[in-house]
């Protein structure tokens, strides 16, 4: 028995999270979103005082970033389409018709313009076209991302939510700032009292050709993983990632550095509900009771 | 086999050098072909050969140089 199902039970008792008939998604109690807000405010202080420029994107993006990005091409097992409704009087009458015997209603629906944002940083891309200055910029971007993994696992939520700090411009500096940012995000989570290792980690790329993405990733040192032991230490889960991209985002969106290049981009995500939830289990489910540390740091 | 392997180098290896200046042992990736790059020549040799690569193929190494991808093609040909 893993203990997964007995944290999210706890989760469930204490009335912290609330469980809906889809696997994954869930209620927060304003326990949880205390911790959340808390998290919150420390790394957007941590963003200005790096000197981003802050955004904030809604949970739906234009369908076109999903395919532009490539995310259709590696990760369509994970993407949440957004489809509807656009029929007249006697369509709606069979729509209601299928609904009402148990059919299959949404068999009448199309495909919208928009879809669900998978990873936080993605809407950005498409918005910065054109040139960087020299130096590149910073950006900071906060919100809800979905992914197709319905799971009993309080830790793989399907609807979270992500705040990224991002760096686009010239490669060097993508990648400096990146690892500046892994070391950064690890001090932060670790002055949290939890108790966190820096590994090497790849993205679950989809199908046969992701083996060779995924190796490629792990070999090039692309991909960063802060991980902490949520349901065991043998498996720790991973709640924050530093990533290069090369010019995978400045390619397709057509953002060019100063000097003329395809600019590089990188990413350090933190993962604020896996955070949230390391919180819980490593400190208790009643924030009052934690340490001073984590409090301080947190909500004075 | 060389040439055919050579001719979708050029398509698909998105290489900034010409397929032709590259000798069979050179370092593909060093010379720019990048992962994503690896993956669609890889899916071209399985087209005009007519072969899949098992699991245990799907690597860099693989498609690390011209001679490599003869290697594993050799094997799972037979020729």
């Amino acid at each position: 028995m893993t203990e997964g199902p007995t944290f999210r039970d706890e989760l469930v008792a204490a009335g912290i999270l609330v469980p809906t008939a889809s696997d994954g998604i869930y209620g927060r109690s304003s326990v949880y979103e205390d911790v959340v807000a808390g998290i919150e405010r420390l790394v957007n202080a941590t963003a200005a005082s790096d000197g981003t420029a802050s955004y904030r994107f809604p949970p739906v993006m234009p369908r076109s970033v999903l395919e532009e990005s490539g995310y259709l091409s590696s990760f369509p097992d994970m993407i949440g389409s957004v489809s509807t409704f656009s029929g007249d009087n006697a369509e709606h009458k069979r729509l209601m018709e299928a609904a009402q015997s148990g059919g299959e209603w949404t068999s009448f629906l199309q495909a919208a313009d928009v879809s669900l944002c998978p990873a936080v940083c993605h809407p950005l891309y498409p918005t910065l076209g054109g040139t960087m200055p020299e130096g590149g910029r910073r950006y900071d971007v906060s919100g809800w991302c979905f992914r197709h993994e319905p799971s009993l696992d309080p830790a793989r939520m399907q609807s979270f939510r992500q705040h990224d700090l991002v760096y686009v411009g010239e490669a060097e500096r993508a990648r400096d700032n990146r690892d500046r940012w892994l070391q950064l995000g690890a001090e932060i989570l670790d002055s949290l009292g939890l108790a966190v290792e820096i590994v090497v980690a790849n993205d679950p790329f989809f199908g046969r050709v992701g083996r060779i993405l995924a190796e490629s990733q792990r070999s090039e040192t692309l991909k960063y993983e802060i991980v902490t032991p949520i349901h065991s230490a043998e498996h720790p889960t991973a709640i924050a990632s530093a990533n290069c991209h090369l010019d995978h985002f400045g390619e397709p969106f057509g953002i060019v550095t100063a000097e003329g290049e395809v600019a590089h981009s990188c990413c350090f995500g933190f993962g604020l509900d896996r955070i949230t939830l390391a919180l819980l289990r490593t400190h208790g489910l009643h924030p009052g009771d934690w340490p001073s540390a984590p409090r301080d740091r947190l909500w004075s | 086999m060389d040439e055919r392997i050579r001719t979708i180098l050029s398509e698909y290896g998105n290489l900034p050098v010409e397929v032709d200046k590259i000798r069979d042992d050179d370092d593909l990736y060093q010379a720019g072909m990048t992962s994503h790059a690896s993956v669609n020549v890889m899916l071209a040799l399985e087209d005009e050969f007519g072969i899949e690569f098992p699991e245990a193929m799907l690597a860099k190494g693989t498609f690390q140089s011209v001679a490599a991808i003869g290697n594993a093609l050799g094997e799972l040909i037979g020729a």
